[in-house]
Formats: C-alpha cells, sequence, structure tokens
C-alpha cells in the first residue's frame, strides 16, 4: 500500500471496546429493560479499524450508528466500553484538542454561513493559530483537492453554493488540520444521486492519495458496500450484526438480518465489486459483433450488458484496448467462489488490495 | 405612601363618577372615539392590504415603506395636524380633529402592514391547488387566504387598538378629553389624587384593550395553525 | 394660525441655534435610552435563553409596560423623580424591553444546529463557538431590533416634552407652538422630529447591510456540482 506523503500526519487506528449507550437516567425510567432497545442506544460495540482503512457503520435507523460515530469525539459520551485512537483512550484526552485531531463531516454540512468559503475551510488552523497567509496557503491547497476553483470559491459564501459543492467544502474544511481520523455522518445524503456518486468517487480518490482512518456512517447498503474497506453492520438495539470486508458480508451473511439487510440481490452486489481485469479468462474469438469491455468495468455492470444483448459472450479488453480474454455469463458467475483470487481483501487499504492478477498482465 | 392614598380616595370617591368631567363621560370619550377611529381606519386599511397581499400588486411599496411608518412619532402626529384643522374649525380644530384624525392615520399601518403579510404569507402552493380546484379569486381570498391570515391580522388590530388608545390618551396635552384629560386636569390643579386615578385608569384601559385583542386573537386562530410560527 | 403665513422662516433662520440643541438634546435622550435598554435587555435575552421558563413573563412584563401610554407613564413619575432626565428615561428604557428582548432571543435561537453542531465537533470550545459562531449570526436580528428601538424611542422622546421646558427634545417646539398658536414651531418641531427617526431607520438599514455581507450577496448558483 501506498505511504502516506512525507510529512502528513500518520492515519491513526481506530478500536471499539465493549462500547455501550444507555438512555434514561439512572433516578427515572429508562427506555425499556436497562435503557438497552432504546432508540438510538448502543450495545457492547467492539470493532478494529486499521489505519488508512474506511470503516463504514451501517444499519436501518436508529440502529445507534451515528450515536457510536459521536462517541468517537465525544459529542455524545458512552455508558460503558472504551474507544482507543491509536491505542489511547478518547476519554483521557482534553476534549477540545481531541476534536481538533478529528476530522467531522454531517449530512448537512454546517458550513458558516457568515464566513466565506475560504475562511470556512481554514476555520480550525485559525483557531489554533496558523498566520494568515499559511491558512490561506491552505485553503486553496484544500479546495483543489476536491475539485473546486480557489481563485473561483475562496471569496463566496456558502449560500452561493449548491448542495454537491457544500458537501465538497464540508469535506475540505475537514481535512484542513490533517487529522488522522474523519468521522463522517451521512454525508452524500443530501444530494441527488448523480451527484451522490460522483462526490463517492472522488472521495474515493482522494482516499487513495491521503489514505486517512475513516469512519463513515450510512444507512444505504449500496453505499457502504462502495465505500467501505470493513462494514459493521448494526442492527436495532445498538448491537454489532457482522463485521468484516463487504464481500464478507455479502457472500456470508451472519444472520437473517444481515441476509435481509443487504438485500436478495447481494449476489448481484458481490459482482459489483470485481471488475473485468480481475478475471482469468479463456482467449478470445473472433471479436464481431460482441460487445468489448474495458479492464476497470465491474462484472455486474458487464452481466446486465451481456443480458440486455443476449450474446454469448463479449471480449475483454486489456489496457491498452487490445482484446485478452472472452467474457462468458459462466466466467462471470465463477468470480463469486470462495476461492477466487483477486477479490477485494480485509485490512490494508482496500483499493490496493484488490488488483492482482489479470490486470496487471 | 400618601400617593397611594391619595389616588384610592380620589377614586373612591363618588363625586368624580358623575358630571360633565366624571370618569364614565371620559372613559366613553375615550373608548368611544377610539373605537370609532379604529372602524374608520379598518375599513380602509383592511381591505386595501387583503387586496394588495393576494394580488402583489404595489407590494413592493408597502414592503419598502412598512417600517417608515412605524417611525411615525404620534406626539408629532398630532400636533403637525393642528396648523390645519384650525383653519376647518377653529375650535373643534385646536382640540377634537387633531387627535381624531391622528387616531384614525397612526391605525392604519399596523392593520395594513398586517392585513397584507397575513395574506401574502399563505403557502402559495396552497393558493394555487385552490385555484386548481376551480375556486374563484374572491372564494379564494375568503375561503382560504383570510382564515389563514387571521393570527396576523389579529395581531394588526391589536397593535392598531394599542396605538389608538396610546394616541387618544396623548391627545389630553393637545385638548382632547377623555382620561388622559384627568391626568393633565390633576397636574394643572396639582391634584395628585386625579393625576395618579387618570394614570390608573389610562393603564387599565390599556392593558384590559391589550388582553381583549388577545383573546380575539387566540380564539380568531384556528387550532390547525396553532404552533404555526410567521416568518 | 389666522391670518398669518404657515410657515415664518424669519423665525425660523433666527433659531437654528437653538433648534439644532434640541435636536442634540433629542438624540442624547434617545441615545441613553437605547443604550442601557440595549444593555438591559441583552442581559434579559441571556437570561430566557439560558432559562427558557421566566420568557413568557419576560415577554409579558414588556409588552404590559409598553402598553401603557407614555403619558401616562410620564405623568406618574413626576411625583417620584422630579421633572428630570430620569423621569423621561426610565418609560423610554421600560419602552425598549419589548422591541429588543424578543429580537435577541430570535436571533440566537434561529442560528441552525447543524452549523453549532459541526462547531462543536470541530472542536470550537463553548466561548469561541459563542462569539466567533452565533454572535455573528445573531446579528441580522439584534440590528433589526436597534432599528425598531431607535425608531420608536425617538419618536417617544417627543412626548417627554410634557415634563416641561428643560427636556422633550425637538417636542419642545410641538407643544410650545401649539400652545402659542404658533404654526412654524410646530412644523419645525414635527417634521425635525419625524424626519430624525427616518434617517435613523435608514442608518439601521444600511448597517445592517454592511454587517452582514454574507445575507446581501445574490446566490449565484453555479452550473454544475
Amino acid at each position: 500500500m501506498t505511504a502516506p506523503a512525507a510529512g502528513r500526519a500518520r492515519a491513526a487506528s481506530l478500536e471499539f471496546r465493549g462500547v455501550t449507550k444507555r438512555y434514561g437516567d439512572a433516578a427515572g425510567a429508562p427506555a425499556g429493560p436497562s435503557g438497552i432497545g432504546a432508540r438510538g442506544a448502543v450495545n457492547d460495540l467492539s470493532f478494529e479499524v486499521p489505519a488508512g482503512a474506511i470503516c463504514v457503520l451501517v444499519g436501518p435507523s436508529g440502529c445507534g450508528k451515528t450515536t457510536s460515530l459521536k462517541m468517537v469525539n465525544r459529542l455524545i459520551e458512552p455508558t460503558a466500553g472504551e474507544i482507543l485512537l491509536d491505542g489511547a483512550n478518547v476519554m483521557g484526552e482534553d476534549v477540545t484538542a481531541l476534536r481538533r485531531r478529528i476530522g467531522y463531516v454531517i449530512q448537512q454540512v454546517g458550513l458558516f454561513p457568515h464566513l466565506t468559503v475560504g475562511r470556512n475551510v481554514a476555520v480550525i488552523p485559525a483557531l489554533v493559530g496558523w498566520d494568515e497567509a499559511r491558512q490561506r496557503a491552505r485553503a486553496d491547497e484544500l479546495l483543489s483537492l476536491v475539485g473546486l476553483d480557489p481563485a473561483h470559491y475562496r471569496g463566496r459564501y456558502p449560500a452561493q453554493l449548491s448542495g454537491g459543492e457544500r458537501q465538497r467544502v464540508g469535506v475540505a474544511r475537514a481535512l484542513a488540520a490533517d487529522p488522522p481520523l474523519m468521522l463522517m455522518d451521512e454525508p452524500f445524503a443530501a444530494v441527488d444521486p448523480i451527484v451522490r456518486e460522483r462526490l463517492q468517487d472522488e472521495f474515493l480518490r482522494l482516499q487513495r492519495e491521503l489514505a486517512k482512518t475513516i469512519l463513515f456512517v450510512t444507512h444505504d447498503i449500496d453505499e457502504a458496500i462502495k465505500m467501505g474497506d470493513l462494514i459493521a453492520v448494526m442492527e436495532e438495539g445498538g448491537r454489532l450484526a457482522q463485521f468484516g470486508p463487504p464481500d464478507q458480508i455479502l457472500a456470508h451473511p451472519a444472520s437473517d438480518f444481515v441476509a435481509r439487510f443487504v438485500g436478495a440481490d447481494r449476489g448481484l452486489k458481490r459482482l459489483s465489486l470485481v471488475t473485468i481485469g480481475d478475471l482469468k479468462l479463456e482467449p478470445p474469438p473472433d471479436p464481431l459483433g460482441m460487445p468489448a469491455f474495458r479492464p476497470e468495468t465491474k462484472l455486474r455492470d458487464a452481466l446486465s450488458v451481456l443480458l440486455v444483448a443476449a450474446a454469448r459472450g463479449g471480449i475483454a479488453l486489456d489496457e491498452a484496448g487490445r482484446p485478452r480474454g472472452f467474457v462468458t455469463v459462466d466466467a462471470i458467475a465463477s468470480a463469486l467462489a470462495d476461492d477466487y483470487p483477486g477479490r477485494r481483501q480485509a485490512g490494508a487499504a482496500g483499493g490496493d488490495a484488490r488488483t492482482t492478477t489479470g490486470a496487471d498482465s | 405612601m400618601d400617593l397611594i392614598a391619595a389616588t384610592g380616595g380620589w377614586l373612591a370617591d363618588p363625586a368624580h363618577w358623575q358630571g360633565p368631567n366624571g370618569v364614565p363621560i371620559r372613559l366613553f370619550e375615550h373608548v368611544g372615539l377610539s373605537g370609532v377611529s379604529l372602524v374608520l381606519s379598518a375599513l380602509v386599511a383592511l381591505p386595501l392590504g387583503l387586496w394588495i397581499g393576494h394580488t402583489g400588486r404595489f407590494s413592493w411599496w408597502i414592503v419598502g415603506s412598512a417600517n417608515a411608518w412605524r417611525a411615525l412619532p404620534s406626539f408629532a402626529v398630532i400636533g403637525l395636524l393642528v396648523p390645519f384643522t384650525t383653519v376647518l374649525d377653529a375650535n373643534l380644530g385646536f382640540t377634537l380633529y387633531p387627535t381624531l384624525i391622528a387616531m384614525v392615520v397612526l391605525a392604519g399601518p399596523p392593520i395594513l402592514v398586517n392585513a397584507y403579510q397575513g395574506v401574502a404569507g399563505v403557502d402559495r402552493d396552497l393558493v394555487e391547488a385552490a385555484r386548481a380546484m376551480g375556486m374563484r379569486e374572491r372564494q379564494i381570498l375568503a375561503g382560504v387566504e383570510i382564515p389563514i391570515a387571521l393570527p396576523v391580522l389579529a395581531t394588526g388590530l391589536r397593535s392598531a387598538a394599542v396605538q389608538v388608545i396610546a394616541t387618544a390618551t396623548l391627545g389630553a396635552t393637545f385638548g382632547f378629553g377623555g382620561l388622559g384629560r384627568l391626568i393633565v386636569l390633576g397636574d394643572a390643579n396639582q391634584d395628585n389624587g386625579e393625576l395618579f386615578g387618570g394614570v390608573v385608569l389610562v393603564a387599565a384601559l390599556a392593558l384590559a384593550t391589550l388582553g381583549l385583542f388577545t383573546l380575539l386573537e387566540r380564539r380568531l386562530t384556528s387550532p390547525g395553525l396553532s404552533g404555526r410560527t410567521a416568518g | 394660525m389666522s391670518g398669518e403665513p404657515l410657515v415664518r422662516w424669519d423665525w425660523l433662520f433666527a433659531h437654528l441655534g437653538p433648534i439644532a440643541d434640541r435636536m442634540g438634546q433629542h438624540l442624547y435622550l434617545a441615545g441613553i435610552a437605547v443604550g442601557l435598554g440595549f444593555a438591559i435587555s441583552f442581559a434579559l435575552a441571556a437570561l430566557s435563553i439560558r432559562r427558557r421558563r421566566i420568557y413568557p413573563l419576560v415577554t409579558l412584563l414588556a409588552t404590559a409596560a409598553y402598553t401603557i401610554p407614555s403619558f401616562a407613564l410620564f405623568a406618574a413619575l413626576v411625583p417620584v423623580t422630579g421633572l428630570t432626565v430620569l423621569t423621561a428615561e426610565i418609560p423610554l428604557i421600560l419602552y425598549t424591553f419589548v422591541l429588543f428582548v424578543p429580537n435577541i432571543v430570535a436571533g440566537f435561537d434561529r442560528v441552525p444546529w447543524d452549523v453549532l453542531d459541526a462547531a462543536d465537533g470541530m472542536g470550537f470550545t463553548r466561548g469561541q463557538r459563542w462569539w466567533r459562531v452565533e454572535l455573528p449570526l445573531a446579528v441580522p436580528l439584534v440590528v433589526a431590533g436597534l432599528r425598531l428601538a431607535s425608531v420608536s424611542t425617538i419618536g417617544l422622546v417627543t412626548v417627554s416634552a410634557i415634563l416641561g421646558d428643560s427636556l422633550g427634545g425637538l417636542g419642545y417646539y410641538i407643544l410650545d407652538g401649539y400652545h402659542r398658536h404658533f404654526a412654524t414651531e410646530i412644523l419645525v418641531g414635527g417634521l425635525l422630529s419625524i424626519g430624525l427617526a427616518v434617517v435613523a431607520d435608514l442608518g439601521f438599514v444600511l448597517l445592517q447591510r454592511f454587517l452582514t455581507p454574507w445575507a446581501s450577496r445574490r446566490t449565484e448558483k453555479a452550473r454544475w456540482t
């Protein structure tokens, strides 16, 4: 995996150990037995996120995913258990200092309406005392990073921006102090699907470059599969239903709940995790009239094309555009086998682990 | 304190409750003329405000000048009218007319502006839905816009009523009658009981008016609208 | 006012000095009332935000005070505090509460909660959040309150003329002109007080535009996201 660029803060590891949040005070009546089962409560949540990985908390509304996220930067305090950032309990650190080390992006973004975009991005640097020139340079750098031309945007106010633009500024702002950990609470939910997809793709691109540790909350299983290196599926009552890489959750759901939550089409969803470039294929026949697929095409989309075209098969191309192999429905289905090499593995930043056989030939 | 005793004594004296300078006459003058002014003002301001709110014509003028109208000091308005009303009638134009006209004029803006805001503030989607259902303009105004605008309208009326009562009180300085007259006479005669009696009565009347119109406002707000804030 | 021209310009020009003095007095009386009224109201508003339960009570008392006609309130204070600036100021200050407090409270209430959440999450201390985020965003409504109160107070200063020749600002000319049947004086007092109120109103509108640059820009949407 690519090492973080020199001078960047290292990404931090994150661990939840038996984290519990109960609502209902001790004196008064809690909601339900011991308060567990109350909306938003969390029950004995434990999992580990290695540095540089994206972990997605996903589940139905009320399952406690946002509550869990907010316990990391202590906007909500846990009732029991520990949250460890790089091995150190977050409760042991001064809360303000902690929050300034953690990037925080929420659905409504919460950009300060009275500050320009440039000043919004530089909020934390300004708060910790950087000088004006350094603030401005950093803001410009980050705006470019999220795809916004600094010259055009730095003097604008949030009210003048569209939803997608605001989200980008929100991400830039969270990155300003180069935090080792980012918390993101449904950041792309408030925009329309086309914009959302673009933002997701760009964020993944950004992550390949920055390799931060990210805890990401969403209610959308497709987003979770797309974005996450690791997925924590939570169920009502704040319990962890399953934890693991996306393909594992799709291939082997741990319970009926998880199976229902990921959807009956989980087989197809798994095909979104593999691309044409990863397939082992027979040599191609005469390509006349058959659809052709570039290596980055997802198997799911390729399958869809084959079905619609009612073709015997398709031609896989290599990076240079030359025919490399013969793609059939069977060949695609074989990628679902458990021992198929080259699928997204757990642990390190998933993107790099994906590309093994096939694509580099 | 002597003041409280003097006031209580004055108010308790039945002599002060009879005759041309008695409380009932003064009260009648005050409330009666206030009511008349309010009604006169509303007769013009209310329909005008509703119409501007419904059609949107001239709304720019209201929105621009709404706050300027609030700037009018009633004391100045009464005074400024005097040179002109004395031309009409040397006697009444020096005592009755300026205050009366001022009352009508000053009651206008709160009623007009609130009528406009109340109607204009109705969700345009609702109006469009009503129109799509085939309701005529007048029916939309009467059946949809006015009922929803009632709370804001009522607040405007309340504002105007309080304003009118206060202007009438102030008018006593300019020769008007009403309860304010008791204060003026009490001051002229060095009679603290009369002065404070007047103050107490004026305050009571003003607060009673406030209470009455607030109740009216509550009654006029449809239960479906309560909890909904304007703006 | 019979047989005389409406405006005696000679009188006007002969009295420019005293008129200017009266105007100064007018602004002085109004300024104290608005200043002190604002300070007290801000404290009341802060208290009301901290303890919500007292807010309805505060609003009720402020409204009741405002309802009582100024004339009555001025007159009522005379036996207590005499014919002094204090007698004029107490009612003037009381009248500002109902205009200031709701606006200040609303100003802070209307700060969007997601902005506050983001500020907390990013590591603002309570103090920093209040000073750098809540206060700037509350400014528009607070200034609106200042505008209302200033205009209202300038109007009410005229009534203090009933307290005697030494008070009343420009209102002195209105009352004096009335008693002397002197139209010019009334016009000077009346028109100038109205003018003062209008200028103050405009001044605050400009101030508001100046303090909130983010609100006045027209929102131009970009073509792509």
